[in-house]
């Protein structure tokens, strides 16, 4: 979330697409609510009729799939009618940058496409360049090759009867939706967008993102109270889990974990910190040195040197693509050795998971680190296998509850909040934190005998205390960071004095030369001199917007919300001064309220002023990207598996996604469009709901949804045993026939939607077939992150015997 | 004393609701709520199932969880819970909680007990093993013919990490790491 949980009240609209808060995210109801009594407008885009949808003011149906064409829409609306905030566009985003010759699009594909190896060259995309070597720039916004003019002609074919006619939407609603939303507009409007999986778990995922983040600076609203683009994060710490970088394309803090070609330090650093001339642009990650070396030494402590680049040669290099889809082909392939599960259940989670439970069988070991037996833990006893058949050796390892051992989390709106330890844990459960010290102090010792390069291993810095249970304490304080060395530090009229072993106050005191650790640079400042920031509980909110800024601790420098200096115009003064999230006093000199982005002061100062989007080198925010795999602004696919044609271009689905056999278009044999879902009863893969009794006896079996119209096509009633089938395998469910499941009109076609919720699995105490059988093992070009959201089924009645 | 329907449904709830942590459980008063909260020890925690991070508290007696239920001075929840937030208390007691290190032999039909520390010792030499057997020093680049060192466990693969907390993330990242496991995903990818 740019922005946080309570800000939602601020919101005069707000648009829920792709997410359905009311059943995923209830507790962010009193916030919408909160909202809607002042009188902001819910607006909910799904293409069922959700519980979100049941309390909105407007609600919109939509295919699945098409939310580019939706809100590619809503961007062209927005232009159309002169409902921009103009002010922010023009200085504040990439509208006035000009493009260079070479771009170019055509029937759905961008410049420098090869169609062999289904990738675009982005340097393609670059801005055109003045003598300096900054980006030339038009503040009229007329240059025809500006930015802005590139995407009014690229959004006029976004009409609204060309979007409802891919979308299925009622014009009526479309347009309703449209006008409620983009009246926010003006500077004294703020309007937040909402999302969650129905946006990113598609073939072009990162560009249905990208297309909200551009509607919303468009209407000026970024970084502003009640504003944003906030991901409604499903797991409790999911938000931490990414921001320690457990992802391979990753380091803590959203270092990229290093490339083959990254030969070394000074390669690596030269590779990943951007770079700009313009002495207006604050260039934030020109720091990577900085962040880059202080997570070295808190990785290798005195091992790690100037000398021997900081140890980065013990470092991984990757080699193109490990993501959870190519990690699940490997070891069907027989290529992984062992699995380790820290509470993941990917039997159940994954696409295609008929495959999944087939490839843990090529493995030799399994671990597994979870509350309860999972469907991973047991797949060599799942139904219809013979265990005899199976060589995985398999260990289930029982771990504590969130309520049995001490340590921070961090929810969607990037608080990090502490828990505390309320019992001892079940029976010989012990806290993750406990099992990975086991795992790393047992292997270093293995590895001082000897083996395959220990230096990695014997060398890493790894003392967390001489008690049984590791100080989580002393680990939080190494992400947040100390000083290796005494250390005077001048920042501006101020000399600090520090003293080796003093925690880092905040990220802008870390150092290159590695004189600090941090283990993870944007906690820098969550465990400082004056203690346990995360483990705050005051409730003072001097803004009054809601941002309790010393209850717990958020990510970056407790700022609550980010890019606000987008909030204020260019000399610093509030867009909305009775929402100011900051402001300048030109008096003290100094910004008042939210932690500012940057301590520099308002853009329109000769001197120092900097541009509001300090993370990117150029400073504005892009509406024109130049580094997305499937070009530079979002355009119309349609999902892998669909039912239509594109009507927007040629191109049917993202060039720039390999498509693998599997698949099938084939509407003879599935002519439904199928999508998966969450509900409030369950939780994920089900481990954590499905065996307790309380959520059971509420949600006790799988089911399917579907409207009354196909319910009678097929002669299926409420509560009937279906069976659903699509390319990559059948599953048996119990029938739902609703009349929150409308059909869509599709090119003149009634195509109807079969909803599949996909917590459940064969484990625990209520067991049932998964949604996940049925999904397709295709993902978006940027992330690859499956398209859960889009495949083609069909639907019998009489469950497995049909 | 004027009190309005409000007022008095607020402190109604708060008597009723059994709110124990921090002043407002002195404040209390009512009779009934002493003796259920008699020799009771509270503790705040965050509920660990969406990213709403809703606050709870946790209140034990003679070490064991005998209720959960929403922190009423959270300033996101403000008492509040979903379903599965108010169920939180049947993760604390419940009798299909994993209790002890169970271990599946290959071809096996069945889970048999083991202590930690064997467990923990074949785990961490089987994780060798894999690393040893597995790893990658150097690589030749097919685009460009040349060899590049990438000091990367090929045959293992970690997964997970959305459940865990702050610093168990920072220590499995770290640990991943410096075992060479370029194969590091959790749910986020999902």
């Amino acid at each position: 979330m740019t922005n946080h949980w309570i800000d939602l009240r601020n919101a005069d609209a707000i648009l829920a697409i792709g997410c359905n808060p009311a059943e995923n995210h209830p507790i962010s109801m009193k916030w919408i609510e909160a909202a809607m009594d002042q009188g902001g407008k819910l607006i909910a885009v799904d293409p069922r009729f959700t519980r979100t949808a049941s309390k909105a003011d407007h609600y919109a149906q939509i295919r699945p799939g098409t939310d580019i064409a939706f809100l590619g829409g809503m961007i062209n609306y927005a232009l159309q009618n002169n409902m921009i905030h103009e002010e922010y566009v023009r200085e504040y985003t990439n509208a006035a940058f000009i493009v260079n010759e070479k771009y170019d699009f055509n029937e759905g594909i961008f410049c420098s496409f090869d169609d062999q190896e289904k990738t675009y060259d982005p340097k393609a995309w670059a801005y055109a360049v003045d003598g300096a070597g900054n980006p030339k720039r038009d503040h009229s916004l007329k240059d025809p090759r500006c930015v802005f003019q590139l995407l009014k002609k690229h959004y006029s074919r976004y009409t609204v009867d060309m979007v409802c006619s891919i979308t299925g939407t009622k014009k009526e609603d479309y347009i309703a939706v449209a006008k409620a939303f983009c009246s926010t507009g003006r500077a004294d409007k703020a309007g937040t967008i909402l999302y969650a999986m129905g946006i990113t778990q598609s073939t072009h995922g990162t560009q249905n993102v990208r297309a909200t983040a551009m509607l919303q600076m468009l209407l000026g609203n970024i970084g502003i109270a009640g504003g944003g683009v906030n991901a409604l994060r499903g797991e409790s710490n999911v938000q931490g889990s990414s921001d320690y970088g457990l992802l391979f394309h990753l380091l803590p803090g959203y270092l990229k974990s290093p490339e083959f070609d990254n030969v070394d330090l000074k390669a690596y650093l030269e590779k990943w910190t951007p770079k700009t001339k313009d002495p207006k642009s604050a260039n934030w990650w020109g720091n990577t040195p900085k962040y880059t070396v202080s997570l070295l030494k808190a990785w290798y402590g005195d091992n790690a040197t100037k000398e021997n680049g900081f140890c980065y040669d013990y470092l991984p290099k990757r080699s193109g693509n490990y993501s959870f889809m190519k990690l699940m082909e490997k070891m069907g392939k027989g290529e992984l050795h062992g699995l380790v599960c820290m509470g993941q259940n990917p039997a159940v989670g994954g696409p295609d998971s008929l495959k999944t439970r087939e490839a843990l069988g090529k493995l030799d070991w399994l671990v597994t680190v979870d509350l309860w037996e999972t469907e991973t833990s047991i797949f060599w006893k799942r139904p219809g296998v013979n265990p005899k058949d199976i060589k995985t050796e398999v260990f289930m390892l029982p771990a504590a509850s969130s309520v049995e051992k001490e340590g921070s989390i961090s929810n969607s709106g990037r608080w990090a909040q502490w828990r505390y330890k309320a019992a001892e844990p079940v029976g010989d459960a012990k806290s993750d934190l406990w099992i990975i010290n086991q795992f790393a102090t047992r292997v270093k010792k293995a590895y001082e005998k000897g083996g395959a390069f220990p230096e990695p291993i014997t060398k890493l810095s790894w003392n967390y205390g001489k008690g049984e249970e590791p100080e989580v304490h002393m680990v939080a304080k190494e992400i947040n960071g100390y000083f290796t060395k005494d250390m005077t530090i001048v920042d501006k009229d101020k000399t600090l004095e520090f003293k080796a072993g003093d925690q880092v106050p905040m990220f802008k005191y870390l150092q290159d030369d590695g004189s600090t650790v941090s283990g993870c640079w944007i906690y820098c400042g969550s465990y400082t001199k004056e203690g346990n920031q995360m483990a705050r509980r005051d409730l003072t909110d001097p803004t009054g917007l809601g941002m309790y800024p010393k209850w717990s601790w958020a990510w970056p420098v407790n700022r609550r919300i980010i890019y606000n200096r987008g909030s204020v115009n260019p000399d610093g003064a509030p867009f909305n001064p009775k929402r100011a999230v900051i402001a300048w006093d030109a008096l003290e000199k100094k910004w008042k309220g939210d932690v500012p982005d940057g301590p520099w002061p308002p853009m329109n100062d000769a001197k120092e002023g900097k541009y509001p989007f300090i993370m990117l080198p150029e400073g504005h925010g892009r509406l024109y990207a130049l580094d997305m795999k499937d070009g530079p602004f979002p355009e119309h696919y349609e999902p892998v598996e669909s039912p239509a044609k594109n009507l927007m271009s040629k191109t049917q689905t993202n060039p720039a996604v390999k498509i693998p056999a599997n698949m099938s278009s084939d509407t003879a044999k599935f002519p439904f469009v199928g999508t998966t879902y969450r509900m409030t009863e369950h939780w994920q893969a089900g481990a954590m709901t499905r065996s307790l009794p309380w959520l059971v006896e509420l949600v006790p079996t799988m089911f399917v949804e579907i409207s009354q119209t196909l319910a009678r096509a097929k002669g299926i009633g409420n509560g009937d045993m279906v069976k659903v089938t699509t390319e990559r395998g059948s599953i048996e469910a119990k029938a739902l026939v609703t009349s929150r499941l409308k059909p869509f009109n599709v090119q003149g076609k009634e195509i109807e939607q079969v909803g599949l919720p996909w917590h459940f699995g064969y484990a625990g105490m209520a067991t049932g077939d998964s949604g996940n059988v049925l999904t397709p093992s295709v993902g978006c070009a940027n992330t690859s992150i499956p398209e859960f959201k889009a495949f083609l089924c069909n639907i019998e009645k009489g469950g497995k015997r049909a | 004393m004027a009190v309005s329907r409000r007022e008095f449904l607020q402190g109604g709830a708060a008597a009723a609701a059994l709110i124990l942590s921090g002043k407002k459980a002195e404040a209390g008063g009512a009779d009934g709520t002493q003796l259920r909260t008699k020799g009771l020890k509270s503790s705040t925690t965050i509920c660990p199932f969406c990213a709403v991070g809703c606050g709870l508290v946790v209140h034990t007696k003679n070490g064991k969880i005998v209720n959960i239920e929403g922190d009423t001075q959270h300033p996101i929840n403000q008492g509040a819970l979903c379903s599965k937030g108010s169920a939180l208390f049947q993760v604390a007691n419940n009798e299909r909680r994993l209790q002890k290190v169970m271990y599946r032999a290959p071809g096996s039909d069945k889970f048999e007990e083991k202590s930690w520390d064997w467990a923990l010792e074949r785990i961490a030499q089987k994780m060798k093993d894999a690393r040893d057997k597995t790893f990658k020093a150097k690589e030749i680049n097919k685009k460009d013919n040349k060899e590049y060192v990438v000091n990367r466990t090929e045959g293992m693969a970690f997964l997970g990490g959305a459940g865990l907390d702050n610093e168990e993330c920072y220590l499995w990242s770290k640990f991943a790491r410096s075992m060479g496991v370029a194969n590091l995903e959790h749910q986020a990818r999902i």
